[in-house]
């Protein structure tokens, strides 16, 4: 990022950049180093020879690691064009590639090029000529997939990272899933120049959409909950350093002071106060326990986000993470950085006119929307992920007595995947189960208030919002 | 007000929403002595929509009340009048990020249609980028003219009376996506692919029907596009409704033996949450389909446009 000389295109490759590795579906985020091992699919390879190329470019991973630029494969058909009509003769007895495994490996350990391989197999295949046309395709796509390894390295972007996040690490962001995702974009409105405001517990990967799709236009305010935001797929999308100016980040425990007007600078959080009990009369009906017990079977993936290693295994991690560690100076100018934004954020926050809200978090959404949305203005779009449909159904029975918002829609999609091919079209033989569900709404000035007694508090300061404009 | 950047106030000229309650809406053109009708009665536009903050409540001359909102893209599209089959923000979503959309992009898109994806894309795009929109139907392409100059965004749109089949885009080596939602794709994929930048771009076609996407995939597939992938999303809305079940009266001797009576005073393996409030029934949360839905829209496929 900062410091590498970033040449004439925005499509070469640098070093610095961060980049995403591609072999078939599979990918994997790397920042792009020298001299720097990268172990992906069970290959391993240095990214030195891709700086310079294009972003698209495919590479084929020789021995020694080293990278070779591989241009688009000539289609290499078997001779022989001969093909059976049905697999009536066929019988598997197990002997029909006269290759063994040792002649395999020995092939391999030759250094001989993926493709001549997978010619070999062929050719050592005795069922291979009597397989109908379509057999003996899915037969090369097969033994290509294993032998031929092209990887192509491609930009980041949400598309490329919101998926391989589902595919890979889906409990690091709640099974969020690609298309629920973009639903939330769409959805919230988002885009340049609005005032957003985001809590999130996906890996910062929602963060970073958001921060895609403002282009460092507006102004985005991150709540977060516990000692800091948690950010390892937003520094994935390699955004330049004049879309952070835009990002401020605030205390999920201290936005209810914010509301009420008593946050103060004293009592900012310090590393040592960050699990001091908070006074808050808001979760009173004990929302608050609900906030504080993750579920069983999440806590090893949350465990893992803020440690590194296991990072390493989806995201290559640098040296140009934010979290690298500085001398005491450097500690203290970063305290009093930290310090402005918070001020920043609560001046933002205390204007209550946000242009929209996104939440997808692993926390029950309710009482943080009760919170949240009396920091948005006025006919402004909200929208709530969950992996689970009962807490959503709860929060939109509540936020219909509570008032103040319209047109709430609970919503899921499906997403179907389809082979297209001459004759061979059909949707996939897999499909995900699930990638969540939404809860959206438009907010509206809540004049017609009514009491509903154990929503007095929010209600009351509703009014109190309305009668500043 | 603009669909690019919210305001506050309501002002004339503004397209405001009419929001009458549970999905029921209409678009209005806000002007100084305009009137509209409701069905609560009249809204007079001097006096109840100019100088209102957006998302109040406007009580109508029956006494009946309506909220007005601001507009957005996806509102537009539930309220834009239809001149052609139009696109709907589930697809829009996934369209605009598989095209990875955002502000600066460069876009073209065949046809306009009756622009429900077009101010989808340009609210994306805004403030940098521009969306090249070609539509051979000389009256549609009039009114999605005179729609986005009305909307505040012309200037990031330009709209092309022409076949792209024929004439493609009318702009080369420009684009960072193309987008084609007409009946012939796969007779644009060859212009589709000279408008996109030369270091590449993606591509995405809309078609109903599976021969049409089989046609299309080839001829993506003969340009050269690569990642060629087809999908189909479907949406899945659920009505928020609270349920009770009646328990079954499973008579004398079944209550002996498991202890569970019809009184439903001892349902301990039930959810303790929602306790019976009547006698003998159940009573639970849940999110109840919809009786029909959209089952089909179209399949979307997506593809890349690399240097090789």
């Amino acid at each position: 990022m900062e410091g590498a000389p970033r040449s004439a295109s925005p499509h070469v490759i640098c070093e610095g950049d961060w980049a995403v590795l591609k072999r078939d579906d599979v990918f994997k985020a790397v920042a792009v180093v020298k001299r720097r091992k990268i172990i992906f699919e069970k290959q391993w390879f240095c990214l030195d020879n891709a700086i310079g190329h294009v972003y698209g470019t495919a590479f084929e991973v020789t021995s020694g690691g080293s990278l070779q630029p591989k241009r688009r494969l000539e289609e290499m058909n078997p001779e022989t064009k001969e093909a059976g009509t049905d697999n009536r003769n066929i019988i598997d007895d197990g002997k029909s590639q006269k290759l063994t495994h040792d002649d395999i490996k020995a092939l391999k350990d030759k250094g001989i090029k993926g493709q001549e391989i997978v010619q070999q197999l062929i050719e050592n295949s005795t069922t291979f000529r009597d397989k109908t046309e379509f057999a003996q395709d899915k037969y090369i796509k097969k033994k290509k997939r294993k032998y031929e390894a092209v990887i192509t390295i491609i930009k980041p972007s949400t598309r490329i990272l919101s998926t391989m996040y589902y595919a890979r690490e889906p409990g690091k962001i709640n099974y969020l899933r690609y298309d629920t995702l973009a639903q939330m974009l769409t959805w919230g409105n988002v885009h340049a120049g609005s005032k957003m405001i985001v809590m999130e517990t996906c890996a910062g990967l929602v963060l970073g959409a958001v921060m895609e799709r403002m282009g460092g236009y507006g102004s985005l305010v991150q709540i977060y909950p516990g000692e800091g935001p948690v950010r390892a797929a937003t520094s994935c999308f390699g955004f330049p350093k004049s879309f952070f100016d835009t990002l401020s980040e605030f205390p999920l425990s201290k936005v209810g002071s914010v509301l009420s007007g008593t946050f103060s600078l004293t009592s900012l959080p310090s590393e040592s106060e960050e699990n001091m009990p908070v006074a808050e009369d808001r979760n009173r009906s004990g929302d608050d326990k609900k906030l504080s017990i993750p579920e069983v079977e999440c806590s090893p993936e949350i465990a893992m986000e803020s440690s590194q290693p296991e990072d390493q295994e989806i995201v290559e991690s640098d040296a140009l993470d934010n979290k690298a560690k500085g001398t005491t100076h450097n500690k203290q100018k970063k305290q009093e950085e930290k310090k402005r934004k918070l001020i920043e954020a609560a001046a933002l926050l205390k204007q209550k006119d946000a242009d929209g809200l996104i939440v997808a978090s692993r926390f029950h959404p309710t009482s943080l929307l009760f919170l949240l949305l009396d920091l948005v203005a006025p006919s402004r779009p909200f929208v709530v992920y969950c992996q689970y449909k009962e807490p959503l159904l709860e929060c939109y029975t509540k936020l219909r007595e509570k008032g103040g918002v319209i047109n709430l829609k609970l919503s899921e999609t499906w997403l179907r995947n389809y082979q297209i091919l001459p004759d061979r079209s059909h949707p996939k033989l897999l499909m995900s189960g699930g990638g969540g569900y939404l809860l959206m709404g438009i907010t509206v000035r809540n004049e017609n208030i009514n009491t509903n007694d154990c929503l007095e508090e929010p209600s009351s300061k509703k009014r109190k919002l309305q009668e500043h404009h | 007000m603009s669909f690019i950047e919210y305001g506050d106030m309501i002002k004339e000229g503004d397209t405001a929403i009419v929001f009458l309650g549970h999905e029921s809406m209409f678009p209005v053109k806000v002007q100084h002595g305009g009137k509209t009708q409701t069905k609560y009665g009249v809204i007079r536009h001097s006096t109840d929509l100019i100088g209102k903050q957006y998302g109040s409540k406007v009580t109508c001359s029956k006494g009946g009340w309506v909220y007005i909102l601001h507009p957005t893209p996806e509102l537009w599209t539930l309220n834009l009048r239809h001149r052609t089959q139009i696109l709907y923000s589930t697809d829009i979503s996934l369209i605009t990020m598989m095209l990875e959309l955002k502000p600066g992009s460069i876009v073209c898109e065949s046809g306009t249609g009756s622009g429900s994806l077009s101010h989808a894309i340009i609210r994306t795009i805004a403030p940098t980028g521009h969306l090249y929109t070609v539509e051979f139907h000389q009256q549609r392409a009039e009114k999605a003219i005179e729609e986005f100059e009305e909307h505040r965004v012309g200037h990031l749109v330009t709209v092309k009376t022409q076949d792209v089949c024929k004439n493609g885009f009318g702009v080369t080596n420009v684009a960072d996506a193309v987008f084609l939602d007409i009946p012939s794709p796969w007779e644009a994929i060859g212009h589709a692919k000279l408008a996109l930048k030369h270091e590449g771009g993606r591509i995405c076609s809309f078609s109903p029907c599976i021969e049409q996407v089989q046609r299309t995939c080839l001829a993506l597939e003969e340009h050269g596009f690569t990642e060629i992938s087809t999908s189909e999303i479907l949406l899945r809305v659920y009505n928020v409704r609270t349920i009770s079940l009646p328990m079954p009266d499973l008579g004398k001797t079944a209550k002996d033996n498991s202890n569970t009576g019809v009184d439903g005073g001892n349902l301990s393996n039930e959810d303790a949450s929602y306790p019976s409030l009547q006698q003998g029934t159940i009573q639970f949360k849940s999110g109840v389909p919809l009786r029909e839905m959209v089952g089909h829209t179209g399949y979307l496929t997506f593809a890349t446009k690399s240097l090789f």
